[in-house]
């Protein structure tokens, strides 16, 4: 049985949970744990009921809800799902239940933790399900809130200046946001009622756009706005400075939602608002975006390459696998390499997730993250370097895992358009193997180390997050089409739309 | 011939060749540890033993056929890959192909495969995880099988890489050697350099083919692909060179890197770290064939892309002998077998190359036998001694007479005796090659006589190889001599198996001399484009018969010397060594090519790895930091801040941090609660006012 206003309930049930959990008596973490686990079962099972029923083939929006919010400005409580979002709502449910199990271990402060995790985890699905400028806005700067705490609360050594700089470095793509929305609200008229909307679907409408909008330069500023904004998120090369430091000091469950979920709100964000109501901006912009996404690819693995800190590895590794989704978002010429983007946001979210929490494993365990304190560790972790052997595989595009189909989806694509920056992208793939491998050998191979001769084997809870995401990673990789079947339709629609 | 099995049958069954192996590495790698033994070594056996079965029925199968070009049977079993738009559209099927070629390679990959497998029951006795053993090979035969039965070019690459990552896996088994461990990372990034030709290859072919026709090709089916390669001529040339040699020679650095070819053969001798019987089913019999397979099964674009197959050709034929040189110093046993399977692949490349695609594979199978007998011998060998050093053997004969004797057949089969296979098929190359229509005049000839003397450096080697390890007396000691034994019969048995197949292989692709029927020839004939350099040719049986006799006189003349060097007068070596000290010491040092790759590749990557690095910290980073300690500085000349504070502070934000800090502090003590119901009520609020608004 599913209830109307399906997406609300989605969006809103983890609330009410954390609402619940601030009744809870301190004495009772577990009951707190437990609520916000219950918080996040409902929207998961929501989420996978979408799947099976959303319609593969309409291009338009699905479970559409909308009701006026603020009539004074034409805000519109709107809410409704395409193709694109499917597959992001179905991750932030997938991803938020796993991270509640990953962060069992929470001790200090849990009522405060599990309460903002559940407001991110509204905030994250309300940014993917929102219609409206307005409340996508809102959404957006409510995902802010609790990410600042978590990171600066629970967070490692150096929280607040990381804590401060994500905060500064969102804040200022927040701003733009908030600019070109204004200019697009105010520049355009809503032709049945007279009024400026935020109304996403009817901005998209080039004819609504005023005179003023339709200034070439007002749309280019506009643009870069809007991309500058959802640059920093992805983020690409050079606005990603504050993820790494992100990612180093946020306990474990948080770095798998800030990499799994909120980098690809950047794509997303590129793909629902500058794409539709830039379109001509969205062509111009084509080759500059392509060659960020490819100094994304090679500098990111270059970065990566050059780290000891496991954690910061994979945050590099992030920058350069989303170098490869803005490298196929910018492909117009055909639909694989932008059907390859949002697969890639998909699996780099299973895939980051996975290398994340594997991470944690072991930070729980020895407490450093230095790559090369350890060694031998497949002796003393069979199934820990198992897993985590998967995930380095997945990351470094091995064919058979899900990550290959849409990198190779995006190179294929791209190559239509691009050839030279497709050809030097590809090369990426060799440097990825080579600081995979290379970590690979320097935490599980070689001899033992003794001093982590006794580090427990991975335990049955942590092994519990890991294995959907494990058995996602190996059915997408040979079988990518409930993913494509899903996106094909709107991205279709999508590329028709930006060609004009 | 009457069918046996209904082809319709025959092609529902197809997918479980590869899928039998994958459920095996299933089962022994989830469930391993907790089997006995026993059954994972049954598991590991039966699993490739049965796709070799299903193998032989689909060969019989096609046999069945009448009509040659009829023999292929396609099964689809599910959409891939799909993306869908107005102009055209990319889509993929999981799909096998069974035809000669694919049959062929099936054939050697399930049955040299199995007896590999079974001499692994003995090789890897008492080891603690063989589950996680047999559980790699099994899924490198998935793997491999799939390579070869794959439909499309991008399912072809998942077995491509697949089997670079069992062959990473298995070379590094022994993971707690850090040596060991770094041959494998070499071997798979190695290959990833190969593998990005490859799929850029790809890509180009694709849009090549998509363009040329205008959208109405939408996927990368082999019959596809053959159907409309043609388009490839009309399209426009870049740099002057023609799309089809451009992509021949992209795909070709795949091959290089797979099938160590130069540049990229590097990995392969220190691949040489994995279990000897993974030496002989990856890096003998069956992966590092898989650049000559593609090559094959791309025949219809190297056919129209001449300059790339004499890049092949050349390629192949200055591997060949390159390698050769280098076998000729080493002492490991194990490293001389991975310089000679470099060469012999060159030879395949060579015949190739040429266009002599049948025969190409023909020595791909027969040197699968008698290279892969020569490994599982020296496993065998070093099972016995517990040392790769040849210089620590001798006189083994005696004390294992069946690894001798089967030895010795591969030896003459791979010195180029008659009737020996190795023979058979290293003759028809260097025919082949002397007849070939190569673009550049002369060429052929100057292949065949590279070839030639290869030949000759390969008996030699091989004598000297023989005559260090079985002859002579016993170097290693007295200790190590009382526990020299012959190998249990389950090590055995299938030296055997090989040892027949290395002698008589040679069948399947006999010579035009003899008046029979070129059997593997035929039977491929149906897959290749060109029928030429190696079929049958109506003249010149005397000029045939005289380059065999002249082969002959070359090899023996290698074994008679290695037999001079290594038996009769072993004081020799020495004194040439001597003589010419400084080429010695090249060879024995490989020409130096590891450390000139090394100065050349790996420091400056690394060099940028770590600029990178630095440049991310200091120059991005630190503008972002110099931002904020601006905008700090900014904030104190306004007085928008406590004066004092701001002024004291190096980091402009260390201050912002001590703020949030310390308000952080009094969230800790107890406040959070407070904090948190205020968010979530004016979140709460901020709606209930908005919908009354």
């Amino acid at each position: 049985m599913l209830p109307d206003h399906l997406l609300s309930w989605m969006i809103f049930f983890p609330l009410l949970g954390a609402g619940l959990i601030l009744f809870v008596p301190k004495r009772y973490p577990t009951v707190m744990k437990g609520i916000a686990l219950a918080a996040t079962i409902p929207p998961l099972w929501w989420a996978a009921n979408l799947y099976v029923q959303f319609d593969r083939w309409g291009t338009g929006f699905q479970y559409v809800e909308k009701v006026p919010w603020i009539r004074a400005f034409n805000i519109h409580y709107y809410l409704g799902i395409d193709g694109i979002s499917v597959p992001m709502v179905l991750l932030t449910a997938l991803l938020s239940f796993i991270c509640i199990i990953a962060s069992w271990n929470i001790n200090e402060h849990v009522r405060g933790y599990f309460a903002l995790f559940l407001l991110l985890d509204t905030s994250m699905k309300g940014v993917f399900c929102a219609l409206d400028f307005f409340m996508f806005y809102v959404f957006w700067e409510l995902m802010l809130l609790p990410m600042y705490f978590l990171i600066g609360i629970w967070g490692g050594p150096r929280k607040e200046y990381a804590a401060i700089k994500f905060f500064l470095f969102t804040l200022v793509g927040s701003v733009l946001m908030l600019v070109v929305m204004l200019v697009f609200y105010f520049g355009s008229v809503e032709p049945a009622t007279g009024l400026h909307s935020f109304d996403l679907t009817i901005l998209a409408d080039q004819s609504v756009h005023q005179a003023f909008l339709r200034s070439h330069t007002i749309r280019w500023l506009c643009y870069l706005g809007l991309f500058i904004g959802f640059a920093i998120k992805i983020p690409l090369v050079p606005f990603h400075t504050w993820l790494p430091d992100a990612h180093v000091e946020a306990p474990t469950a948080i770095s798998v939602i800030l990499a799994g979920i909120l980098l690809k709100m950047g794509t997303y964000g590129i793909l629902r608002i500058s794409y539709p109501l830039l379109p001509d901006m969205a062509r111009e912009f084509a080759l500059f975006a392509a060659t960020l996404g490819l100094i994304s690819i090679i500098y990111g693995a270059l970065c990566a390459m050059a780290q000891t800190d496991l954690k910061k590895l994979i945050a590099y590794s992030s920058i350069s696998h989303m170098g490869f989704v803005m490298l196929g978002m910018s492909v117009f010429s055909n639909t694989t390499a932008i059907n390859g983007a949002v697969l890639q946001m998909f699996n780099h979210g299973t895939v980051t997730a996975m290398l994340f929490l594997l991470v944690g494993v072991i930070y729980d365990r020895a407490h450093i993250r230095d790559i090369d304190s350890f060694g031998g560790l497949a002796k003393t972790m069979p199934v820990y370097a198992g897993y985590t052997g998967l995930a380095f595989f997945a990351a470094l595009g091995l064919p058979g895992l899900s990550s290959f189909i849409s990198e190779a989806l995006v190179l294929v694509g791209s190559f239509q358009q691009y050839k030279i920056i497709t050809i030097t992208a590809t090369t990426g793939i060799i440097l990825t193997a080579a600081y995979f491998l290379w970590t690979m050998q320097r935490v599980f191979l070689g001899p033992q180390n003794k001093k982590w001769a006794d580090l427990p084997e991975i335990s049955l809870r942590e092994a519990f997050t890991l294995t959907p995401l494990a058995l996602i990673v190996v059915l997408l990789g040979f079988y990518p089409m409930p993913v494509l079947d899903l996106i094909g339709a709107t991205l279709k629609h999508t590329v028709a739309m930006v060609v004009g | 011939m009457t069918n046996l099995i209904d082809p319709l049958h025959m092609k529902n069954m197809l997918w479980l060749i590869p899928c039998l192996p994958l459920a095996g590495a299933v089962i022994n790698g989830l469930l391993g540890k907790r089997l006995p033994v026993r059954l994972v070594h049954f598991v590991g056996c039966a699993s490739v033993f049965l796709a070799f079965l299903i193998s032989v029925a689909g060969f019989f199968t096609l046999l069945g056929i009448e009509e040659p070009h009829q023999r292929f049977l396609i099964q689809p079993l599910y959409q891939w890959i799909l993306t869908v738009w107005h102009q055209g559209s990319f889509s993929l099927q999981v799909a096998f192909r069974l035809d000669p070629l694919s049959i062929t390679l099936c054939l050697v990959v399930t049955g040299v495969g199995f007896l590999i497998h079974l001499y692994s029951v003995g090789y890897m006795a008492g080891d603690e995880s063989q589950a996680r053993y047999f559980a790699y090979l099994n899924l490198f035969t998935f793997s491999m099988l799939l390579l070869v039965l794959a439909d499309n070019l991008l399912l072809m690459f998942v077995g491509w890489e697949g089997v670079g990552l069992c062959s990473y896996l298995l070379i590094g088994f022994w993971f707690t050697d850090l040596e060991k461990a770094q041959a494998g990372m070499k071997a798979f990034i190695v290959n990833r350099v190969g593998d990005f030709g490859f799929f850029v290859g790809l890509m180009l072919l694709f849009w090549t083919l998509f363009e040329g026709s205008n959208g109405t090709i939408t996927g990368l089916g082999f019959q596809q692909l053959r159907e409309s390669i043609p388009l490839l001529n009309s399209a426009s040339p870049i740099l002057g060179v023609g799309l089809a040699t451009w992509i021949g020679l992209l795909f070709f650095v795949g091959a290089t890197g797979k099938s160590a070819q130069i540049p990229l053969y590097i990995w392969l001798p220190d691949a040489m770290a994995g279990p000897t019987p993974v030496s002989a089913f990856i890096h003998a019999a069956t992966m590092v064939t898989a650049g000559v397979y593609m090559i094959v099964r791309l025949n219809f674009l190297y056919v129209i892309a001449p300059a790339a197959m004499a890049v092949v050709a050349v390629v192949g034929g200055v591997t060949a002998f390159y390698a050769a040189t280098i076998a000729l110093t080493q002492n490991d046993i194990k490293r001389v077998l991975a310089y000679s399977t470099i060469s012999q692949l060159g030879y395949m490349f060579l015949a190739v190359g040429v266009a002599a695609f049948s025969t190409g594979i023909f020595h791909l199978v027969t040197h699968a036998f008698f290279k892969a007998l020569l490994f599982l011998g020296a496993g065998s060998v070093i099972h016995a001694v517990h040392s790769n050093d040849m210089l620590e053997m001798g006189g083994l004969k005696k004390y294992m007479p069946h690894t001798y004797l089967t030895f010795m057949a591969a030896y003459l089969a791979i010195s180029g005796i008659p009737p020996f296979s190795g023979f058979v098929s290293k003759d028809e190359i260097l025919w082949a090659t002397f007849n070939s229509h190569l673009p550049v005049a002369g060429l052929g000839k100057a292949l065949w006589a590279l070839g030639l003397l290869t030949a000759g450096l390969t008996a030699f080697y091989m004598t000297r190889l023989v005559a260090l390890t079985f002859m002579g007396g016993f170097r290693g000691g007295l200790e190590k001599e009382k526990h020299l034994h012959e190998s249990p019969s389950v090590m055995t048995f299938p030296l055997m198996a090989l040892a027949v197949l290395s002698v008589v292989g040679g069948v399947i692709g006999l010579p035009a001399v003899t008046h029979l029927p070129n059997l593997l020839h035929d039977f491929l004939g149906p897959v290749l484009s060109s029928h030429g350099a190696s079929g049958h040719q109506a003249h010149a049986y005397w000029l045939e018969l005289l380059l065999m006799l002249i082969s002959i006189g070359v090899a023996t003349t290698g074994i008679y010397l290695g037999w001079l060097f290594y038996v009769k007068r072993p004081e020799l070596p020495g004194k040439v060594a001597a003589r010419f000290a400084k080429m010695y010491q090249v060879l024995e040092q490989k020409y130096y090519v590891d450390e000139i790759y090394q100065a050349l590749f790996v420091r400056p990557l690394l060099k940028l790895v770590a600029l990178s690095g630095r440049f991310d910290l200091n120059t991005i980073d630190g503008a972002v930091n110099l931002s904020s300690r601006v905008t700090a500085k900014f904030s104190f000349l306004i007085g928008w801040e406590d004066l004092k504070i701001v002024d004291g502070a190096v980091n402009g934000l260390a201050e912002i941090f001590k703020r949030w800090g310390a308000a952080l502090r009094h969230l800790q003590t107890g406040k959070i609660q407070h904090y948190l119901y205020s968010v979530v009520l004016g979140i709460f609020g901020l709606c209930v006012f908005m919908f009354l608004f």
